[in-house]
């Protein structure tokens, strides 16, 4: 039986407060740790399937033109090969996130350099491998493929652009004005667990397993693309080894391997190699951001303009969202915001760990600085005087916002001095001290989902819904919303996810994971309840379940009279998404020192203060906004994507060359999560977590190395040979 | 990856004669050799496997030097007590070198043989003239933020990418090596790497069928010994630039200054003139200056690496602050 929840209306009812049992938001550690530190967890790889062979992709060296001819014949006779798979529906770029259709295909084109163009399918890996770097390929390049970004003129994204009132007389007549602009260079997910699949074919059934963060998107792409109809298609991705965006749509390695199994009817194994994620994955795009602030006096803004530069492949419909949050963040009568994509020959744009904000924020908020200082105004207080009482481009009222509780909490807790601020104050031995502060803020994402809770006579339930666990604990705050709503222990919770045979959701992206499938597992649980309740007589919200028992006496065992119970949930967002302005918000504080001799930045100590609603789980939801300031350090002062000027291939492609921080970049971290529950978000009153970490923090970074010596930098990430260019005497 | 075929040495001779034939490969550690062979960069036939040929021991030498066996791993050498009370420059290079994982690994041999970290050396499907002679030089023209300054050619603009060869430099170590035919010989350190000229493959002394033994330090200095790294990351980075420094003062003046660099040059940089200049100097800015003058007289950069040269010009005086600040 199915129940079906359309949110309307915001639920102030916080029914998860006034449950029983007490584990809702209870740092209770993973509850699939324990299998992945000792090896026993299978990432998509690792499923021993009898009669496996190993696919390995070939890919394109030039960057953009026809394949004349692939001379199969030339690995043919090679040890262990078995086939060349040259097959038109082999795709040629990962899907874009929630896609739901196949991505470009066509592989006897090419479009950028590295892109895959065949599948050598042989005995071993290494045959695989060795075979697919010899196999002969015939070309016709065309040459003049525009490679970077300002080699072209760009479009316009015109649903993105704002003009309201006149920016350009705010600016002429502030008080202070700020007008520059800031770079990102590209980044990649680099996502610990490589891109892999293993496909089987039983004549009228494909079992895929691979490594996904959306499931319910990902059938369709494959099944499109390999014009097969869905329901004969089935996708298993237990555990997935990171995602970071780069898996949220079905990428070459799935398809190819699908292909071959159906084609050569044996298991077929495709893994990439870590140049091959690297060179044919998801890239976030570069961007360059003019931004223009306007204040009064005391600071308040009265123009604001933000407009960007991104890239993407021709015909690619994703443009790196940068002006996400800027069109809510600050209120501002005046305002132009403004969105054009370069359509260039590097491989495909796509989400990459906070798409939009990770690179926007950093930038509106290395301007903000610079306007605090012209203004005279401390940096928290000038955030303070800006907040909007509601969206200021549509009206709308926030769902809930902390941002105010946020920067003050943050503030305090860190030892703000907002008192003057000047750069190169404090010097230990070669290296400048300083601080820096930032807002964040990342829209608040929320699906339609489902899931399926079943009660059993013995006290135990299991949950079940297609919903991946990226490595970000859904596994355990799934257990930890049943174990609640149903008064059960989290340990007798079963929780099964990543087949596409249980019930649909959006699966994980956007940070939405927690607050999509945690509804959809609310919705069922109270569905239960209901039932439970009506066998006991009385009412849903007087019925107390804790520890298997339900209050006046009862077992469970009794209650259920020996026959488990089933009931599905169906969330589904209604009209409320438009009602509504939803996002998280919060404050970053950062200690930065920078060698005034090697232009090094280290961060020393670093602060998050966020909120982002209910709190499922305190150590998970602590761990992801470590992860997420940890990629803000990657972000300000280390990770870039470096593509070659002549043929745009990209160079550093591992993780020894592309520089993600190390556990030596990484200060201790504070983590301050602000009460929060809001009721237009979810019914479960949560919102997302994990990208918010990141909306921000490198400007805090950013503006600590201004503080500390003077370098006043406007291109992240801010490497010592950027920082020695800006570097004062 | 290349099918190969694979032979284990139990001695030195053993070792010499494998490694002679025209196909054949040494691997220590496999840190930096199976990388390449999968990226199909060394295509060995055959892979001689050292690791059991008996030349792991570091032990005292008559002279009161030491002496570390070619098989000796980064981390055992880097542990040992006499190589952190008489050479802590060495130690101090293999630590900022790496990660841990890979320091146990890595061998004295192995590092100093390691190849170049240049982009388009690693990618087969770039053109490099190291490795392909005459396909041309991808990094000039292209992304060459890693790349030399000094000593580089039309040909070829790499680094020596590696740390533990730049403190050996300083040092004044010797590497010593023994042939097919039984014969041995010693080579110091400073003339073991080549500059790229026009033979870019060719990246060190050794000719076929000879293998590193071991490495010999010196008798102890007196001074301080300093390495410097700057790096992007705090760790696990290969180095824009390095020093390794040894500097002893008396009487207020610099009586020996031994300075190599790392991340500048096709090997471990090291120019006599600069401890001439140095060396009976009183230490000033002014001196640090002539002395940077004197090591960047003809650098010249490609570009995205143009910083490098005053990179090294910064670090070498936050060097000598220090190690005068230290050994007075
Ligand atoms: C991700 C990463 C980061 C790194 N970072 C650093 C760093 O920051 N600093 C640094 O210094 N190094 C760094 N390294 C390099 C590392 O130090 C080297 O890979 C290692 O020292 C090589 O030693 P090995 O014993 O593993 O050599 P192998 O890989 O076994 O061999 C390397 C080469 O040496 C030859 N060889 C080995 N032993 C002998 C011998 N006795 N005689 C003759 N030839 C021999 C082999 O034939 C081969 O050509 C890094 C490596 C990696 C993979
Ligand atoms: S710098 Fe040297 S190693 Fe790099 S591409 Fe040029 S020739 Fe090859």
């Amino acid at each position: 039986m199915t129940v079906h929840l359309k949110q309307d209306e915001p639920d102030t009812s916080n029914r998860l407060d006034g449950m029983k049992q007490g584990v809702i938001g209870q740092p209770i550690s993973r509850v699939e740790g324990l299998a992945k530190v000792t090896g026993t967890a299978p990432y998509a790889a690792e499923y021993p399937i009898e009669g496996c062979v190993e696919g390995v992709l070939a890919t394109a060296t030039i960057t953009r033109g026809e394949i004349l001819k692939i001379d199969k014949d030339s690995v043919l006779g090679m040890p262990g090969v078995i086939a060349v798979i040259d097959d038109p529906r082999l795709t040629t770029r990962a899907a874009q996130g929630t896609a739901n259709e196949a991505p470009q295909q066509s592989p006897r084109t090419v479009c950028y350099w590295g892109q895959p163009i065949a599948l050598v399918v042989a005995e071993t890996f290494e045959q695989a491998r060795d075979a697919a770097k010899h196999l002969a390929v015939e070309y016709r390049p065309h040459d003049g493929a525009p490679l970077s970004p300002d080699a072209v003129e760009p479009e316009e994204q015109e649903d993105e652009t704002v003009r309201q009132g006149d920016l350009v007389h705010a600016m002429s007549e502030a008080a202070h004005s700020v007008d520059v602009t800031f770079t990102t260079k590209g980044h990649a997910s680099a996502a610990m667990e490589p891109h892999a699949a293993i496909a089987q074919w039983d004549g009228d059934q494909l079992t895929v397993h691979a490594s996904l963060q959306m499931l319910n998107y990902n059938i369709s792409e494959l099944a499109d693309a390999i014009d097969l109809p869905e329901e004969k298609v089935r996708l298993v991705s237990r555990f997935v080894g990171g995602g970071f965006g780069s898996k949220l749509g079905v990428s070459e390695e799935t398809v190819a391997a699908a292909i071959a199994a159906m084609q050569l009817e044996r298991p077929v194994r495709v893994v990439m190699s870590r140049q091959q994620v690297f060179q044919c994955i998801m890239r976030r795009s570069e961007t360059t951001q003019r931004l223009r602030l306007a204040a009064d006096q005391k600071g308040r803004l009265t123009g604001f303009g933000h407009e960007a530069l991104v890239s993407n492949l021709p015909g690619e419909t994703f443009a790196e969202p940068v002006l996400q949050s800027s069109h809510f963040l600050y209120a501002a009568q005046n305002r132009k915001l403004m969105l054009e994509v370069a359509r260039i020959h590097r491989m495909t744009a796509g989400s990459v760990r906070a798409p939009g904000e990770a690179v926007g924020m950093p930038a509106l908020e290395g301007a903000m600085d610079v306007l605090a200082e012209r203004a005279g105004i401390d940096p928290v207080e000038l955030r303070l005087r800006n907040i909007p009482k509601e969206n200021p481009e549509e009206g709308l009222p926030f769902s809930s916002h902390k941002l105010a509780e946020c920067l003050r909490e943050g503030a305090e807790a860190f030892g703000w001095d907002s008192g003057p601020r000047k750069p190169r104050q404090k010097r230990k031995g070669e290296w400048w001290v300083g601080t820096g502060m930032a807002s964040a803020a990342r829209v608040h994402n929320v699906g339609e989902a489902k899931a399926r809770v079943t009660l059993k006579p013995d006290g135990t339930a299991l949950v079940e819904t297609d919903m991946t666990d990226i490595g970000t604990g859904t596994y355990t705050i799934l257990a930890q919303i049943a174990g609640e709503m149903l008064g059960l222990d989290p340990e007798n919770v079963l929780v099964d996810l990543g087949d596409t045979r249980h019930p649909r959701g959006p699966g994980s992206g956007g940070s939405w994971g927690a607050s999509s499938s945690g509804s959809a597992v609310y919705v069922a649980c109270k569905a239960l309840r209901e039932e439970l309740a009506d066998r006991v007589g009385v009412t849903e919200t007087k019925l107390d379940l804790a520890d298997g028992k339900v209050a006046g006496g009862h077992s469970l065992a009794q209650v259920l009279a020996g026959e488990p119970l089933a009931r599905e949930g169906h969330y589904e967002p209604g009209a409320i998404a438009d009602d509504f302005t939803a996002a998280g918000f919060g404050a970053f504080f950062a200690q930065v020192r920078v060698n005034h001799f090697t232009g090094e930045s280290r961060v020393d100590r670093m602060l998050g203060a966020f909120g982002f609603g209910r709190v499922l789980n305190r150590k998970t939801a602590r761990s992801q906004c470590l992860g997420g300031i940890t990629w803000s350090i990657g972000a300000a002062l280390t990770e870039a994507l470096e593509f070659d000027p002549r043929d745009g291939h990209l160079v550093n492609c591992d993780l020894a060359e592309y520089h993600v921080p190390v556990h030596r970049d990484v200060p201790d971290l504070e983590v301050i999560m602000v009460e929060e529950r809001d009721p237009a978000a979810s019914p479960i009153q949560a919102k997302g977590i994990g990208e918010l970490g990141m909306c921000g923090g490198a400007a805090a970074i950013g503006n600590a190395i201004y503080n500390a010596c003077g370098a006043r930098l406007f291109d992240y990430p801010m490497t010592p040979d950027r920082v020695l260019a800006c570097m004062p005497d | 990856m290349r099918p190969f075929q694979y032979e284990r040495a139990r001695t030195l001779g053993d070792a010499a004669r494998l490694v002679a034939g025209a196909d054949a490969m040494a691997i220590a550690g496999g840190s930096n050799l199976l990388d390449l062979m999968k990226l199909q960069v060394e295509t060995p036939g055959e892979l001689v496997d050292i690791n059991r040929a008996g030349f792991a021991e570091i032990e005292d030498a008559d002279d009161g030097g030491l002496r570390i066996g070619a098989l000796a791993t980064n981390t055992a050498t880097a542990v040992h007590p006499r190589v952190r009370s008489d050479y802590p420059v060495l130690a101090r290079a293999i630590l900022a070198g790496a990660t841990q994982q890979l320091r146990n690994k890595a061998t004295t041999g192995g590092n100093l043989c390691q190849r170049t970290r240049c982009f388009y050396f690693m990618n087969i499907d770039q053109p490099c003239n190291k490795r392909e002679p005459g396909s041309g030089c991808g990094a000039i023209d292209g992304v060459a933020k890693l790349h030399a300054v000094l000593g580089t050619s039309d040909e070829c603009i790499a680094t020596y990418p590696g740390d533990m060869a730049v403190a050996l430099s300083a040092l004044d170590a010797t590497v010593q090596i023994a042939s097919v035919d039984g014969a041995e010989r010693s080579v110091p350190v400073r003339d073991f790497h080549c500059l790229p000229g026009d033979t870019p493959w060719r990246e060190n002394v050794l000719e076929d069928g000879e293998v590193i033994t071991a490495v010999t330090l010196p008798a102890p200095v007196a001074g301080v010994q300093l390495y410097r790294k700057v790096r992007e990351r705090s760790s696990y980075a290969f180095a824009l630039v390095s020093i390794a420094a040894i500097v002893e003062m008396r009487d207020g003046v610099i009586a020996r200054a031994d300075l190599s660099f790392g991340g500048l040059a096709h090997k471990p940089w090291h120019d006599l003139r600069i401890s001439d200049l140095l060396e009976g100097a009183a230490p000033s800015a002014q001196l640090y200056d002539a002395a940077a003058d004197l090591l960047l007289e003809d650098a010249r950069g490609y570009g995205e690496n143009d910083f490098k040269i005053p990179l090294a010009r910064r670090t070498l005086h936050a060097v000598l602050a220090q190690a005068v600040e230290d050994a007075a």
